[in-house]
């Protein structure tokens, strides 16, 4: 009977949450609560699904990383104990394949005679290249928006994963009525105020897993926001795995005590 | 109770020692045999529980600023670099950052405990206002700790704080802002705030520890207080320390920390906020400044006043009021649980606390049930004085308390009664 509630939460956490597109509601004051998922990671047993959790890398690495950084990100933590199951041969061609900003030649420049910004190859040390040089070039380059650095933006979002799912496939709603899309933006109820700068960044097909998996929107969404909250939060692993040895150390310690209290105090009442 | 030492050296080394400087016997008497009343109750654990926090707290926070860099620039970036690449740095971390959220939750605890029954009437005036002292040294610490990380929240908690100070402007021109200046060491937070900050948060843990020295000292004068408030007549009322609440006080200290544990290492951010994952950036103010949840009832009292000097005098004058407790309670009796209506007046102060809490937590104009959240924390506010300075030295006149037993011994040894 003590598993009945249990059962229930889990239940209740697996339960997809669907929002009908007619049912956006007029007063959008407050964003949309974000659509609950369920996620790999999920729980106090969650581990990162290997298969989307690198489906996720090749959608920031095609699609976001045009406009988004990574900054916090290195190769090598790709690959590794808490990385997301690369080999270490598959981090040095992922980071030699990459370019990265030279450091001075031996006259000191680092610009060729052409006035471009010289790069050499990545190695599995160097962090992800961002695709811009500076904020005010990435502000310029996106009608004065900045798109934030994405390491952490699962943490720093409230809804966490849910959230980020919930814009990357919160596109092609009908504004209410009286609603008004700013010109430039585009309308995502799920983003506070509605106005988004970001255009749909996904759209079907927009990759093409090797795994044959189908790259739909949803496909897509899921699949780097598992990503990026691997990026957020890379020790997750680690943490769910030695928490369990934690959880039942302490639980016999309890247990043991809890004993010896008993039968310290037996002959005191 | 420091009554005579009970302490026999065992070998010819302790007889050495014990007439030289007796470590041992001092141990002894405070840690071992030190008589405690036999009915203390799973609420009286609390004290061993925010020793052990503390310590917790002190052992990892040496490790952290062994990889802390206070420095404006780099702050964000190293915290963020012991989350990645530090052994176990994620680890270390998340157990300061909720051990901070769980010495609250136990001192708030032993805080409502004392108030309960009674702990801070005479002879244990002194003994509440060390305590009093311990909990404001608390609230300095973790809010010094809390900007730390220098994420947004960090940057304007600490903005928005600092700021009470130039609220004295009203009084004196210029002289608030002169000393907010001079607390920022520059014209806003920055990076001479958060190295000032830093070091500040080292020292007061040790400032911390001292007081909590005192603190068991003036326990170990008078000796504890206990559920029924009715003073130790003779041995039959107690038991020696050790084992008795080494071990009780052993098993509560376990299932905290397994509760602790729970969140670090299956909901870490839990107690956070997620725009403190977001670097300190001066020129974007988040949409809404809240501090921790341990300061947010304090935080609903100051918003509840529209006047900005007067909200910053309402939220100090809730904490000072906590001082005077020994004397706002004129009662003859400790224990809430002879108090029928003191018993009901603290279960509504607890729940005032709560709904304060719950006020702080919301944006300045929200609505709840039809009701202007601030009209709430404004009756909340009242309430909270008033508990302390009206409430208190009426009831002691005015209630009819039940007879107390005769002794500790008595209903414990006679179940039946």
């Amino acid at each position: 009977m003590k598993a009945l509630p249990l059962a229930v939460l889990a239940l209740l956490a697996f339960a997809p949450t669907v929002w009908a597109e007619d049912t956006i509601p007029v007063d959008l004051s407050e964003p949309l609560p974000p659509k609950t998922q369920t996620w790999s990671f999920d729980g106090p047993f969650g581990m990162f699904d290997r298969a989307a959790v690198q489906r996720g890398y090749q959608v920031y690495k095609e699609v976001c990383s045009a406009c988004h950084s990574l900054n916090r990100v290195s190769f090598h933590d790709l690959g590794g104990e808490s990385g997301i199951g690369f080999s270490a041969a598959q981090v040095k061609a992922l980071a030699a394949a990459a370019k990265v900003p030279a450091e001075p030649n031996d006259k000191g420049e680092t610009y060729d005679s052409s006035g471009e910004r010289m790069t050499r190859a990545g190695i599995p040390a160097d962090h992800m290249p961002a695709p811009f040089p500076n904020e005010e070039a990435a502000r310029t380059a996106n009608g004065g928006a900045l798109p934030p650095d994405l390491s952490l933006i699962v943490k720093a979002r409230n809804g966490g994963p849910n959230y980020v799912f919930s814009i990357l496939t919160g596109f092609g709603h009908k504004p209410p009525h009286g609603f008004t899309v700013q010109t430039g933006k585009y309308f995502n109820p799920w983003f506070p105020g509605g106005n988004i700068s970001m255009p749909p960044p996904l759209t079907d097909g927009a990759v093409t897993y090797s795994d044959g998996t189908q790259a739909t929107v949803a496909q897509e969404a899921h699949d780097v926001v598992t990503f990026l909250t691997w990026a957020s939060d890379p020790k997750l692993e680690q943490r769910h795995r030695i928490g369990f040895g934690v959880m039942i150390f302490m639980l016999v310690l309890s247990g043991l005590l809890f004993l010896s209290y008993r039968r310290v105090w037996k002959d005191a009442h | 109770m420091s009554g005579p030492s009970t302490y026999v050296p065992k070998s010819g080394f302790a007889r050495w020692m014990d007439s030289r400087l007796p470590l041992a016997r001092f141990a002894h008497d405070t840690m071992l045999s030190f008589p405690t009343p036999r009915n203390l109750n799973i609420w009286y654990a609390f004290g061993a529980i925010l020793t052990t926090m503390l310590l917790v707290q002190i052992v990892t926070g040496i490790v952290l600023a062994m990889h802390y860099v206070a420095n404006a620039d780099m702050a964000f970036d190293s915290v963020d670099r012991m989350m990645r690449d530090i052994n176990y740095g994620w680890l270390i971390r998340f157990m300061h950052a909720n051990g901070a959220s769980f010495f609250f939750i136990a001192v708030y605890i032993h805080m409502f405990r004392g108030l309960y029954y009674g702990s801070y009437k005479a002879p244990r005036e002194v003994l509440w206002i060390l305590g009093v002292i311990l909990y404001l040294l608390m609230v300095a610490t973790a809010f010094f700790g809390y900007v730390l990380p220098w994420g947004q929240m960090s940057f304007w908690g600490a903005t928005v704080i600092t700021n009470f100070f130039s609220a004295l402007d009203q009084v004196t021109p210029h002289w608030g802002s002169a000393i907010a200046t001079w607390l920022w060491g520059g014209y806003a937070v920055g990076d001479p705030t958060l190295n000032r900050f830093f070091s500040l948060h080292y020292l007061l843990p040790f400032v911390i520890a001292g007081v909590v020295g005192l603190h068991i000292w003036a326990l170990h004068v008078p000796g504890n207080n206990n559920p029924l408030g009715i003073e130790v007549q003779g041995p039959q009322d107690t038991v020696p320390f050790h084992p008795y609440y080494t071990v009780k006080d052993g098993f509560y200290v376990a299932l905290f920390l397994l509760i602790y544990l729970g969140f670090v290492f299956y909901a870490p951010d839990f107690f956070g906020n997620p725009d403190n994952y977001t670097p300190a950036n001066p020129v974007v103010t988040p949409p809404d400044i809240v501090p921790e949840w341990y300061l947010l009832p304090y935080y609903a009292m100051l918003r509840s006043v529209p006047q900005k000097l007067i909200g910053v005098l309402v939220m100090a004058g809730s904490l000072v009021t906590l001082a005077f407790i020994p004397w706002l309670d004129t009662s003859k009796v400790r224990s809430s649980r002879f108090r029928p209506m003191m018993k009901q007046f603290f279960w509504i102060f607890v729940l005032d606390c709560i709904v304060l809490g719950y006020c702080g937590a919301q944006s300045v104009d929200a609505v709840r049930f039809g009701v202007p959240l601030v009209w709430a924390a404004r009756v909340g506010t009242l309430y909270y004085f008033g508990f302390f300075w009206v409430v208190m030295p009426l009831l002691g006149l005015i209630e009819t308390p039940k007879p107390l037993p005769a002794s500790i011994s008595q209903p414990v040894l006679s179940p039946a009664e």
